[in-house]
């Protein structure tokens, strides 16, 4: 059954990366839904984090691609009910139309939304959260002319990860340890093909 | 094309950059160029032979290599496809990495198909293209083509160089990344200021480690032992070899495990000679145009023991009909092929180097006669059905099976055979005789036609002590016949039998068999290969009588140098058995 997974991909700060990782989906003919790259709690490391509806089985077999590229560190995949995530939007409307017709207090509190710039023309409204909840503001400012929308790509942070840092010192370590070969999306018996 | 090249990056550096203008590197202590560093690396890393072709963006690293010649063997081929297939025969036969220079544009691109080759072969490699300088780079300069780019789903590894000092840690990384682990193709791509730039060089030091890269995994002990009781509990176990054994230098300690544990062991085709032919466990070929046993029964067998294969859908036929019964065991050193095609019962990821000698230990020491015999009985009804009228024909025309019969007898089974892709390859695979490792070298998961003769070249360059033979369709051959310019330059011993049946066979038994004999533009023509090899200065004939072949052999393999001998086949012969596509191994034709 497909369902929606988020991929967490730990990598070296390196060009060419997110063309080796994003024609791992392309060539199999799957959508990337929502892709996203930024420094991790190391300089030196990046994190990706790429949204996926795909069933189990084959985000298994993509994971191992992706770990297997030799830039890649370590791959997670998680379902929604593993990980807390946010994604933050921007929309921007017309100064005169909201501020005639929409009661603006309400607006802020309901849908939990901040002005981050008010002009003479436009104002722009920022909302972050799930999918559903940018969605809502959207439904709601549709009527009043919505200039411009823009939604950002999924960040996540996976509930049950300890972070990093240990296994950081095993991927630098000559000789591997225990502790390189633990690996939780593969399940318990397949603990081995982690690295 | 080198002409026109090198008068438009004079220009270059008149027009664009009047600043840098290359001239030969002169010696400043403790300073190097970044092509002198190429170099270096090479030596220090015990690379002897290049396969290469000059060109305009690349030519600060050969006007290096003119002061390395004493001890860096460049071989010019004539097209970078034959350059590249032949480090690929080199790497094959050597087991060692084969190293290929190409120009930027298409000298680089002109490789392509040999790294997609290479990756899907496991085959280790490092590609050195020149590229434009760097402050042209995303111009459209002359020759730029975005190689990194085009080479990255082809390539193990890929990176792109545009400052002299970082060539020592990258060549280091990529020599480490092409050899360990799954080998594979590694290209590294330098800008021409790259190449001609001096830097304090502080010496070369081999890469042993990268941080985000795991080549060789822990082994687990406990994996290995649910292995073992698996085949130690097994009737009817059945090993599957592949190319891993062989790259894993791992032939004794895979010999040690059939013989303790007594299971009938099968191959793929890359996997081919890892132990001797008529070793008693070997039980023959896997796949589509394998033996009739060895596919039977890989759906009666109740355990399978796949070692560094992949499962390749030529092999597995339809994948939901295949060995459905069976547990699997799969050991494998990369974890992303566990898994991915069959679905293991007990998976073990490692070197089977590391791997095998620990199961061996733990199998119990046995014999399985009564299984053994079961190959043996469907090996008498390939034997009466299909091999014995493809080694000792009725009819007129000779058959590409007794060609290969008589090299056997003539070489003992000792030379390297090298094929191309089609019908001679299967019936190649199928018969000739190995008495030793790294003797098959064929092109497997990619079937690139233009492979044999570029890689029986690199493979004598490989392995010089030994009898190289390449055979090849009268289609592959006329994909990169230009290597004969090769040949001619260098001199090099490489016997050449064309077995020519006048069509692109394979297809064509396609075509009769799937889609009503309609054949269509598979009935190729042929120049008189004699007389063009006579041009390029190689002694040649040809035959299609049986009473002349034996001694036309015999004169190819006794000739002092290369020869090219034209075997005259049967048209339309086929290549049995066959597992058509989309059928079980179990559903293999013998006719």
């Amino acid at each position: 059954m497909k369902q929606e997974y988020t991929i967490t991909v730990y990598t070296e700060n390196q060009v060419g990366l997110l063309v080796r990782i994003a024609i791992i989906f392309s060539r199999r003919k799957i959508n990337i839904e929502s892709i996203n790259s930024s420094p991790s709690e190391f300089e030196s490391i990046s994190r990706f984090t790429l949204v996926i509806q795909e069933t189990e089985d084959v985000i298994k077999k993509v994971a191992r691609q992706i770990e297997k590229q030799v830039e890649v560190l370590k791959v997670y995949y998680n379902t929604n009910d593993e990980i807390v995530w946010q994604e933050l939007a921007l929309y921007k409307v017309s100064t005169d139309e909201i501020a005639e017709k929409v009661q603006v207090e309400r607006l802020l509190r309901q849908y939990g939304a901040r002005a981050v710039a008010i002009r003479k023309d436009y104002t722009i409204f920022e909302t972050t959260g799930h999918r559903e909840e940018t969605q809502r503001l959207i439904d709601f400012l549709s009527p009043y002319g919505l200039i411009e929308f823009v939604r950002s790509a999924r960040v996540a942070i996976i509930k049950a990860s300890s972070g990093f840092h240990d296994k950081l010192k095993e991927f630098e370590a000559a000789e591997p340890g225990e502790e390189a070969v633990e690996n939780e999306y593969l399940g318990k018996r397949e603990e081995l093909f982690t690295m | 094309m080198n002409l026109v090249n090198s008068i438009l990056d004079i220009e270059e550096q008149i027009l664009i950059k009047p600043d840098a203008t290359p001239k030969a590197p002169a010696k400043e202590p403790g300073k190097l160029s970044g092509s002198q560093a190429v170099l270096e690396a090479f030596i220090a890393e015990g690379v002897d032979t290049i396969f290469g072709y000059p060109g305009g963006a690349i030519m600060p690293i050969y006007d290096a290599l003119y002061d390395y010649h004493d001890k860096l063997k460049h071989i010019l081929v004539r097209h970078e496809q034959g350059g590249i297939h032949a480090a690929q025969g080199f790497a094959r036969a050597s087991g060692r990495v084969g190293v290929v220079f190409a120009t930027s544009g298409p000298g680089a691109t002109n490789l392509v198909t040999g790294l997609a080759d290479a990756m899907i072969d496991s085959t280790p490699l490092v590609c050195i293209t020149g590229q434009v300088y760097a402050h042209l780079l995303g111009t459209d300069a002359f020759q730029e083509v975005d190689v990194i780019n085009i080479t990255t789903p082809i390539t193990k590894w890929n990176y792109q160089v545009t400052d002299a000092s970082e060539i020592p840690t990258v060549l280091a990384k990529a020599f480490h990344i092409a050899k360990t682990g799954r080998p594979g193709p590694v290209l590294i791509d330098i800008t021409k200021n790259a190449q001609l730039d001096k830097f304090a060089y502080s010496g070369y030091k081999r890469c042993d480690h990268i941080r985000s890269y795991r080549p060789k995994p822990v082994v687990r002990k406990e994996f290995i032992e649910e292995a073992a009781q698996l085949i130690n509990e097994a009737q009817r176990p059945f090993v599957l070899w592949g190319q891993g054994v062989i790259l894993g230098k791992a032939e004794k300690e895979f010999k040690a495990f059939i013989e303790k544990s007594g299971i009938p062991a099968a191959w793929t085709i890359l996997g081919a000679s890892a132990i001797p032919t008529d070793h008693p466990l070997n039980v023959g070929m896997l796949g589509m145009h394998g033996n009739y046993g060895p596919n039977v029964l890989t759906n009666d067998c109740d355990v399978l023991i796949a070692i560094g294969m992949r499962f390749d859908d030529r092999v597995t036929g339809r994948l939901d009909k295949y060995a459905k019964q069976a547990k699997v065991v799969h050991l494998d050193i990369d974890p992303s092929e566990i898994d991915k095609n069959v679905k293991s019962t007990v998976g073990v990821w490692g070197d089977c180097k590391e791997t095998l000698p620990i199961l061996t230990q733990l199998v119990e020491a046995r014999q399985h006669p009564e299984w053994l015999q079961r190959f043996n009985e469907h090996k008498q009804i390939e034997e009466d059905t299909v091999i014995r009228k493809e080694l000792n024909p009725e009819g007129e025309k000779l058959t590409m099976g007794e060609v290969i019969n008589v090299i056997n007898e003539l070489t003992g089974g000792n030379a390297i055979m090298v094929t191309d892709v089609g019908q001679h390859q299967m019936v190649t695979c199928r018969y000739a005789k190995f008495n030793q490792s790294k003797s098959n070298i064929t092109s497997g998961g990619a079937g690139t036609m233009g492979f044999g003769l570029p890689a029986a070249i690199g493979a004598k360059f490989g392995a010089p002590e030994r009898t190289v033979i390449a055979i090849i369709g009268d289609g592959g051959i006329q994909m990169t016949i230009q290597e004969l310019g090769t040949i001619m330059q260098t001199e090099v011993d490489v016997k050449i039998v064309i077995l020519n049946n006048e069509f692109l066979g394979m297809v064509r038994q396609w075509q009769q068999l799937f889609h009503d004999k309609r054949y269509s533009f598979v009935d190729i023509t042929s120049p008189d290969y004699i007389m063009v090899a006579k041009g390029y200065g190689v002694e040649g004939q040809k035959v299609s009588a049986r009473a002349d072949l034996q001694n036309a052999i015999k004169t190819m393999l006794d000739h002092d140098g290369s020869y090219l001998l034209e075997v005259m086949v049967g048209k339309e012969d086929n290549v049995f058995p066959m597992v058509p596509q989309g059928c079980s191994v179990s559903e293999i034709r013998l006719s």
